[in-house]
This record gives structure tokens, C-alpha cells and sequence, in this order.
């Protein structure tokens, strides 16, 4: 390796290389830059419209030939998903834009979703390979070496459009406004602009750029129904390391990924897999705020968490939850095993979701890569019994030990930054979690992931199994609920509410998050280790992205404000994800038109919605009857 | 809520309701049918699984029209698995236990096969791998309830080294998915390689991960080691981007190039008029086979579907042939008596004859391995031969010892 690297020309060539993947990169993460710049708004379906743009300029570089065609036909792609991005912010984000902000996230993933199975049903199951670029088909041949033209082009068009988007921002009325509604976008309201038309026309450019980037891809490789998902993780990251809404960053970030990558697989032909998100987890922690990110203002806190203080249950409505629990532990006698273990799964992630909601509102800190903690207790329950031989009672008690030591470890590096860097971060430790997971295949199996990790002999059977879950589910929401309401719940909350007037009063913020971190990643775990057993097996993708999102999506579902919606979000989403996928190829494209008709109906998630219902409708009744005791004062 | 939301979300709803209606009714018992459950990735992988279930539909479609198995009518319930093993074992559990199917088969991927075996062993119903490639599936984690149809990792390996072994090259170069499928077949291939030809030696490696290959960098490090001869397993919109990006380079010119799966319909035919010329590959030649087997399998599935098989066709065909074989040659639909009826069990698929071999239940299912070229702007197999899988896996006594005693 070293006589490789000692040669001048081969280096040049390789980081040529890495450049032209970084503009590719690029042009996606522009786009999403700009659109959390100004719209705080998480786009997960921004990878939906790179695809689309692939897609709808394979087909019309399939009907206009020739190199006026082709370039055309890019623009024109581009121009008419950025169409289609806007109808979506038009139609869809607009009447959601002052619910919570996650709450926007939920509405793309729903997009995303049914996205993925339209470009199917639309184009097609096969691969499809565009035309090469007139023009561009050949190669330059330099020192020895032959480079594509192509690549030439995009290592040109990367910087004319971080030049063009500088000129746009710096000299034109609109670039300043979105400048200033980048610092402050409430101040840009309070002084009469237009929002809705600013967020509009962001939105728009912000997919143009997504879809530009994907079109611009046509010559290079197929467009697949897949290629969603593997660009968006990557841009998001790209963004990050850049410094939230620095257009700059998000290139120089690029940059550094892509040629971080181009060197890094000659000494490490395998790290392509993770090395995006090590560069992240370093660059945050050395630089909280990425590369060129300045620390922003939090949007001011939404009034939502203040309107209805959080009580403990009534004693009708500790009834009522002692008649559900009552009810579902009757639930063998009604239905078949299938049902059960079907019933198991749900308990199992109703566990998990509450743990991940009790970080998210009670810590006020957005986590998405709660998988990790899932994953790291299934692995340390499967150790347990395949390695030592240990019965299922210990595996599952000492299992989450393996949780609570990853939470330990890394939430003593997130709790240190806040919003969407300590999401990222937390991302980043749960992609490198999993990449371990993946890769030391002597210990973990790699993806053939660890079998044969079933249950003791009296919980084998789907009863047995239902009512531990059942059991462990109850017992673990009741015991987050326990410490919303206790004194550590209500310093949580105060840090949460206002960091700097708790840290006055001698409340330690870090620590306290810190602490909640650990225990949410440990009732994680508890419920990782439970699966683990429900399936019999773990994979790596039990700590993979896809479940930190069912995760999320389930706590959004529930609502966010609420003490223990991510109950009744966790039974709704699994439930019907179950059902969808059993009964249809489809269940992407109903799922997702289901989480967006949820988005538009309750805005303040399911349990939101009935709280909400509640409090308008039933009137002083209810609230006469001995709930002073456990009533705080509001604000 | 103003009312055109509410309007919004009632039209939403109605969407939503009117395709949950659309979606399959739940399977009800019947007299007089034998139920087979059956799980894929359809929903993440429709390239391969859509040919493959207009195969697994032409088979019953002449199952049950010549009489069924014994009388009873052949029911193959599907079911998706999303690519992910945890869903594929939610799946296999509502088809044993609630639909009470008589065995399990499918998949496509090696985990979710694995996942699916393990699932067979604990609850003892028979699992017929159709597609999963690991040689782990039938060796290292076999099991007594496990029968695998498709041509092994190893044994399209071997096919593969024994072309390589007739080369000149001793320099080699390789590049595989990051995942098992690609770590086991390059491991595989460099121990038959090594064990014909001691004096090869494997000067670079690269692992990207799937989906996501940064080729120019990748083929540019491969290029710098300066092989005779690369060895590829990258496939899909992967191989796409390699094939293009190394063209262009040149870095496949003068080079011997050994490519796995790249034959196959699903991955050749992207490749359109950009196809290599002269790679070796295993695959599925359909325009060039003039056995009478094929012959009658690809009459009847052009005149059933109206387009031409994948390789995935000719796997669902023959999963559900394996399925009737070993139905019409049980005594019952037990557990027991479907497994003994698995061993040495004689199917006739579109590549002839093959067993499920008692000592390793590896089905000996072969594959063409030929050279790629171009016909009409199109990639095609050129200079294709037929190989025969139970020359290519070890003999069945010394396979059983790379069993798991259990």
C-alpha cells in the first residue's frame, strides 16, 4: 500500500474521484440544508424526490434523444418534481407547520412510504439505465490514467452551484429573506414577510436541487426503486457535519466524506460501510455545531407543552387503565397463537416506544438512534444464552446491562449538544453500533445475525410468552410514568423547559439528561431482549435506522405532548403495519397514506386528540372530582 | 378544523379504505386443498420476486389443472417479508399457526433463510429454502427440517473457479458486496482458486456496501494493484454502476473478468448495449436453451404471462414442483413424513432432473455458466454450457460432516 500511495499521479486520480462524488452528494444535501435552514422541517421524503427526478428524467431522456434532449429533459425533471415538492408543502406541511416539529417529520416518512411503492407500480419492478450524456461519454486521459468526462462535469457543477446558490442568498431580495428567516424566522414574521410563500418557494428550490441531483445521476448507474433511502441518510449527515443551513458546510462536508472514503477503502477496503457516520460522531463532538454551523436560536418554545400540565391518572381513568391491562391480559382466551405473537410484538414495542418518548418529552431530547439500545439489549440477551448457556430469567434481566452501557457511554457525548446535532449524534453512535454488529462476524454472525435464542421451557408457548411481554410492558410504562411524576422527572422537565433558569436554581443539566438517557436506553433494551426472544434470533437491523424511525413514528403517532401516548401510537402503528403487511404487497403505500391522514386528522398525535376531545367536551364533570391533589399549576 | 381539512382527511381515509379492501382476503380452510405457505421480499425486492411469482403462478396453474396433489387442490399462500428477518418470522408464524399450512417455503435473502430455518427447527415444520445462496443454510447451520433448491454460493464458486483455474492470470483482484452473500462466495472461490492453482496470488480487495458502491474510487484502487484478472460479485444497480464507471475507465480492458450472477436476466439486461464482452459469468441463458424441458416451460410461460422468464421464474417454477414432488411422494402432510419424502427427492424442473440429496438436503439444481456478449444492442450469455450441480458439492458423505450433530 504504501508504494501505491508513494505515487503522485495515483493520489491525484483518486481524489478526483472523491470529488466527483462529493458534488453528487452535494446537490442533495444543498437542497435539504436549506430546507431545515429555514422550515426546521426533518425532510425525510427528500430522498423520495432525488428518486423521482432519476425517474422522471429516465423517461423523458427516453423520449427526447440528442443532446438537446438530455440536458432539457434533466431540467425539465428537476422543475417538474420541485412542482410536485411544493404541492406537497402546499397541500400537506402547510396546516401542520405549528404543531411540534417532529411532527412534519412524520408527515414526509408518510410521503416516503407511499412513494416507494407508486415508483413501482409507475415504472415498474426492474432497473431501469438511462442514456449516457451526449458528449460526456467518454474519458480524459490524465498522467497515465483515464477519468470520465462526466465526472469532470459534476466536479464543475458542484461549486457553480454552491456559486449560484451564494450569489442567490447575497444579491438578491428573496436570499435575504431566507437568510433572515434562517437566524430568526419569527422575527422575519413579526416584521410582515409573507412566510407561507417564503417556506414555498425554499421548499421548492430545496427539491429542485434533490431532484437535479438524482437526474444528474442517469448516466452514471440504474434508477431502482431503492435508491431513496440509501442517499438520504447520507445527505442528512452530509448537512449535519456541515453546520445546519450552511449552504458551505454541507460542501465542505462533502467534500471531506467523499474523499475521507476514496483513500480510507485502500487501507480499509470495508469502511465504506460506516464511515460517513465516524466522521460525523468525531466532527460533533470536537465541534458541536458542525463545521460552519453557528449555534441558532431555538424556535421559540411552542406554547403546546404549557396549555395542559401533565397530571397523574384520576382515579376513573386509573379505572380505565387497569380495565385495558385487565382486558389484554384476557386476551389468550380470545384469540389464536398467531394472535399472540402478534400481541407479544406489540407489548414488546409498546415498551420501547414509551422508553423512547420519555427521553423525547420528558427530556425534551429527540433521539434517532434509539434502535441502538433495542439492538444492544437483543445482542447482549443472545450472548447470554448462546455464548454462556445462561437461562432466559437471566438473559433478559442481565441483557439490557449491555443497553444501559451503551446509553452510559453514549449519552454522556450527546447530552452535551441539543436539537438536531444531538439527534444526529445520537444517529451516528447507533450506525456504529450497528455496523459492529454487522461486521465482526466471529462474535455477532455479521447480517446471518445469532440464532437459536429461544425462550425458557414455561414461555415457549404464545400464552406464556404474551403474558411476559404483557407483563414487563405494563410494569416497564408504569415505572416511566412513575418517575415523570417524581422529583427527578419534575428537574427533567425543567431542564427541559428552560435550561438556563434550572442550571440557576442548582439543577445539573447534563447530569440529568445524562441519567434520563441511560434509563430510557435501558427499558430499550429490556424490550430488545424480549424480542430477541420473541424471535428467536437477533440481526443487525434490530439496531438499524428503519426501527429508530418505527420508534419515532410511533411516539408521533401517539403525540408528543402527552405523558404516555406513545402507548396507544406503539399498539396503532404495529398493529396495522402487521396486518398491512400480511395482507398486501402494498402495505408501504397504505401505511403511508394512513400516517399522512393521522398527520392531518389529530395534528397532536392520537392520545393528543382524545386529551384534546376530552378537555372540550366533557365538561367541569370529570375535573371536579379529585384531581386537585394531583394538579400542578400551570405557568 | 376548518373544513376543507376535513374534507382532505375523509378523502384520505377513503383511499385508505378502498386499498385495504383491495388487498388479498385472509385464507380460509377448505376441504379438499393442501396449503403451502410461501414468503419473499416482494415488496423490497419486486426485480427478482416478480418473475418469480409468475413462476411459482404457471406451475400451480398446471398443478392443479392435471388434478392437483392426489385429488386435493395446490394453495400457495404468500406472504411479504419486507427484507427483514424479523418480519419474515412474523410471517412464517401466521402461516403455521393460524392458516395451518402443511410447510414453509421462499425467500431470497441469506439471513431471512436463516432466520426461517431456525424457525422450522423450533416449531418442526419443513422449510424449503428457494433462493437464499448461504452455504451456511445447509452446512454449518443445517438442520433436519431444512431443504435448499437454489445452486449453493459454493457451487456456482466452483464452477466459477474451475473456468478461472483455465486462465493465465496469477494476479487477481476482488470486489464483493459487504455482506455475507459476497464475503462467503469470494472466500469460497479463493480457497477452490488457491487449491487448483497454488500459484495465484490476490493482490487487492474491496468491500462496498450494497447499494451504495463509490465506483470510480473502488475500480481505481482495483486498477492501481494492476491484476490479470478481477473477480466481481457486486450485482443490481451496484454491478450497473461498476460496469459503466470501469468501461470508462478501461480498467476492464486486457483484464480476464469473473463475474457471479451477472448472466442472469434480472442483472444482464440493464446493461443494455454497455455490457462487457467476454466476462465470465453464471446465469440464465433463456433464448439459447434448446432442451425439451425448457423448452415446454418457456412455450407455456410466454403464453401465460406474455413476457420471458427470469432467472426468479425459473426458481418459483421449480419451488413449486419441489413442493408438489414431495407432497405427492409424502405418506401425510406430518412433519416426519414430509421430511423423509425430501430426502433424495426427484423433481423435474426447466434445468432437467435434480435431487434433494439425504446427506446435506442440498438440492443438486445446476447453473450455465458462459461469456457475456452483446446481440442487437442487448446483453446476452455467448458460448454458455449447462453444468451439473452434484459435480460441483462435495460428496454427500463428507457434506453430512459439515453438518451441526443434533
Amino acid at each position: 500500500m504504501d508504494i501505491i500511495l508513494a505515487q503522485a499521479s495515483f493520489v491525484f486520480i483518486q481524489a478526483l474521484g472523491g470529488l466527483a462524488s462529493a458534488a453528487s452528494l452535494f446537490l442533495v444535501a444543498s437542497g435539504l440544508s436549506i430546507i431545515f435552514g429555514v422550515t426546521r422541517i426533518t425532510n425525510f421524503a427528500h430522498g423520495a424526490f432525488y428518486m423521482l427526478g432519476a425517474y422522471v428524467a429516465f423517461t423523458l431522456t427516453d423520449r427526447f434523444g440528442g443532446a438537446f434532449g438530455f440536458w432539457g429533459s434533466l431540467l425539465l425533471a428537476a422543475l417538474i418534481v420541485a412542482a410536485l415538492g411544493a404541492l406537497m408543502e402546499m397541500a400537506l406541511l402547510r396546516r401542520i407547520y405549528h404543531v411540534p416539529e417532529l411532527f412534519q417529520l412524520l408527515a414526509t416518512f408518510g410521503v416516503t412510504l407511499m412513494v416507494q411503492d407508486l415508483v413501482v407500480m409507475a415504472w415498474g419492478p426492474d432497473d431501469l439505465m438511462g442514456p449516457r450524456a451526449p458528449g460526456f461519454r467518454g474519458a480524459v486521459e490524465i498522467l497515465g490514467h483515464r477519468v470520465p468526462s462526466y465526472d469532470f462535469l459534476l466536479m464543475a457543477l458542484g461549486p457553480a452551484v454552491l456559486g449560484l446558490l451564494w450569489l442567490l442568498f447575497h444579491r438578491t431580495r428573496w436570499g435575504v429573506l431566507v437568510r433572515a428567516a434562517t437566524q430568526d424566522r419569527d422575527m422575519v414574521a413579526a416584521l410582515g414577510v409573507n412566510q407561507k410563500w417564503l417556506f414555498t418557494s425554499v421548499f421548492a428550490l430545496g427539491i429542485f436541487l434533490a431532484a437535479l441531483g438524482g437526474a444528474l445521476q442517469i448516466p452514471r448507474t440504474t434508477v431502482t426503486h431503492g435508491m431513496d433511502l440509501s442517499i438520504l441518510v447520507e445527505a442528512f449527515v452530509v448537512v449535519v457535519i456541515g453546520g445546519l443551513g450552511s449552504v458551505t458546510g454541507a460542501f465542505l462536508a462533502a467534500v471531506l466524506v467523499s474523499e475521507l472514503n476514496a483513500f480510507g477503502i485502500l487501507l480499509l477496503p470495508k469502511i465504506s460501510l460506516v464511515l460517513v457516520f465516524l466522521v460525523m460522531a468525531v466532527v460533533l463532538v470536537l465541534r458541536p455545531w458542525g463545521l460552519l454551523g453557528k449555534p441558532f436560536t431555538a424556535a421559540r418554545q411552542a406554547a403546546g407543552i404549557s396549555v395542559r400540565p401533565w397530571q397523574p391518572f384520576s382515579p376513573a381513568e386509573r379505572a380505565l387503565a387497569a380495565g385495558a391491562i385487565l382486558a389484554a391480559s384476557a386476551l389468550p382466551f380470545l384469540v389464536g397463537d398467531y394472535g399472540l405473537t402478534v400481541g407479544s410484538e406489540i407489548c414488546i414495542f409498546v415498551l420501547f416506544a414509551a422508553s423512547l418518548h420519555f427521553i423525547m418529552t420528558v427530556g425534551g431530547l429527540d433521539s434517532f438512534g434509539h434502535a441502538a439500545y433495542f439492538g444492544l439489549g437483543a445482542y447482549g440477551a443472545a450472548f447470554l444464552t448462546v455464548l454462556a448457556g445462561l437461562p432466559m430469567e437471566a438473559a433478559l434481566i442481565a441483557g439490557p446491562l449491555l443497553a444501559l452501557a451503551g446509553a452510559a457511554l453514549f449519552g454522556w457525548f450527546s447530552v452535551r449538544l441539543s436539537g438536531v446535532y444531538f439527534a444526529m449524534l445520537t444517529l451516528a453512535f447507533a450506525q456504529i453500533t450497528w455496523s459492529i454488529a454487522f461486521q465482526w462476524v466471529e462474535v455477532t454472525g455479521g447480517d446471518n445475525g445469532m440464532l437459536g435464542v429461544w425462550p425458557a421451557d414455561w414461555a415457549a408457548g404464545a400464552r406464556g410468552f404474551y403474558w411476559l411481554s404483557l407483563g414487563v410492558a405494563v410494569a416497564g410504562v408504569a415505572a416511566l410514568r412513575a418517575l415523570v411524576f417524581s422529583p427527578f422527572g419534575y428537574a427533567l422537565r425543567a431542564a427541559r423547559d428552560s435550561a438556563l433558569r434550572a442550571e440557576a436554581i442548582g439543577l445539573d443539566r447534563a447530569r440529568l439528561q445524562w441519567l434520563a438517557f441511560i434509563v430510557a436506553g435501558t427499558f430499550a433494551g429490556l424490550a430488545g431482549a424480549l424480542q430477541a426472544f420473541l424471535k428467536g434470533s437477533v440481526f443487525p437491523d434490530f439496531l438499524g435506522i428503519p426501527v429508530s424511525v418505527d420508534g419515532l413514528v410511533m411516539v408521533l403517532l401517539g403525540g408528543v405532548e402527552t405523558v404516555s401516548g406513545a402507548v396507544a401510537g406503539a399498539v396503532v402503528y404495529k398493529a396495522l403495519a402487521i396486518w398491512l403487511m400480511s395482507r398486501t404487497d402494498l402495505s408501504r403505500l397504505v401505511l403511508g397514506s394512513a400516517i399522512v391522514a393521522i398527520v392531518l386528522l389529530f395534528p397532536r398525535g392520537i392520545v393528543g386528540f382524545v386529551e384534546d376531545a376530552r378537555d372540550r367536551y366533557l365538561p367541569a364533570l370529570l375535573r371536579g372530582r379529585g384531581r386537585s391533589s394531583g394538579r400542578e399549576t400551570a405557568p | 378544523m376548518t373544513s376543507g381539512l376535513k374534507a382532505l382527511g375523509l378523502k384520505a381515509i377513503s383511499i385508505v379504505a378502498a386499498a385495504a379492501l383491495m388487498a388479498a382476503a385472509p385464507a380460509r380452510a377448505q376441504q379438499g386443498e393442501i396449503r403451502v405457505g410461501e414468503i419473499n421480499s416482494y415488496s423490497t425486492l419486486p426485480g427478482f420476486t416478480d418473475p418469480y411469482r409468475k413462476g411459482m403462478e404457471l406451475a400451480l396453474k398446471e398443478i392443479n389443472d392435471a388434478g392437483g396433489i392426489r385429488g386435493q387442490k395446490l394453495v400457495v399462500i404468500s406472504k411479504d417479508d419486507a427484507g427483514k428477518p424479523g418480519d419474515a418470522l412474523t410471517a412464517a408464524n401466521e402461516l403455521v399457526s393460524r392458516d395451518r399450512v402443511a410447510l414453509l417455503a421462499g425467500g431470497f435473502l441469506s439471513n431471512v433463510g436463516l432466520a426461517l430455518s431456525d424457525f422450522a427447527k423450533q416449531k418442526k415444520v419443513l422449510y424449503l429454502a428457494s433462493e437464499p445462496l448461504t452455504d451456511a443454510l445447509v452446512w454449518s447451520k443445517g438442520n433436519d427440517y431444512t431443504f435448499r433448491l437454489r445452486t449453493s454460493n459454493y457451487m456456482q464458486a466452483a464452477m466459477l473457479a474451475e473456468e478461472a483455474a483455465r486462465l493465465p492470470a496469477k494476479r487477481w483482484a476482488t470486489v464483493a458486496p459487504n455482506y455475507e452473500y459476497g464475503q462467503s462466495f469470494v472466500a469460497v472461490f479463493r480457497e477452490l482458486l488457491t487449491k487448483k492453482r497454488p500459484d495465484v496470488e490476490f493482490v487487492a480487495e474491496q468491500w462496498p456496501p450494497l447499494g451504495k458502491i463509490d465506483a470510480g474510487p473502488v475500480l481505481q484502487a482495483i486498477d492501481a494493484a494492476k491484476p490479470d484478472a478481477i473477480l466481481n460479485a457486486t450485482f443490481a444497480a451496484d454491478l450497473v454502476k461498476f460496469v459503466r464507471e470501469g468501461n470508462t475507465r478501461g480498467v476492464f480492458k486486457n483484464r480476464a473478468v469473473v463475474s457471479y450472477l451477472t448472466g442472469e436476466p434480472e442483472y444482464l439486461d440493464p446493461l443494455k448495449d454497455e455490457t462487457p464482452e467476454g466476462w465470465i459469468v453464471t446465469g440464465y441463458p433463456w433464448y439459447g436453451i434448446d432442451t425439451p424441458e425448457h423448452k415446454a416451460f418457456l412455450d407455456a410461460y410466454r403464453a401465460l404471462h406474455n413476457d420471458y422468464p427470469r432467472l426468479g421464474s425459473i426458481i418459483g417454477y421449480s419451488t413449486v414442483r419441489s413442493v408438489a414432488a414431495l407432497l405427492e411422494r409424502a405418506t401425510d402432510t406430518s412433519t416426519e413424513a414430509l421430511i423423509e419424502a425430501a430426502k433424495n427427492l426427484e423433481v423435474n424442473t426447466p434445468f432437467g432432473p435434480i435431487v434433494y440429496r439425504a446427506g446435506d438436503h442440498q438440492s443438486t439444481l445446476g447453473a450455465y455458466v458462459g461469456r457475456t456478449g452483446i446481440v442487437d444492442g442487448k446483453g446476452v450469455m455467448v458460448d454458455f454450457a449447462f453444468r451439473k450441480g452434484a459435480d460441483y458439492l462435495p460428496p454427500e458423505e463428507e457434506a453430512a460432516k459439515l453438518r451441526p450433530r443434533n
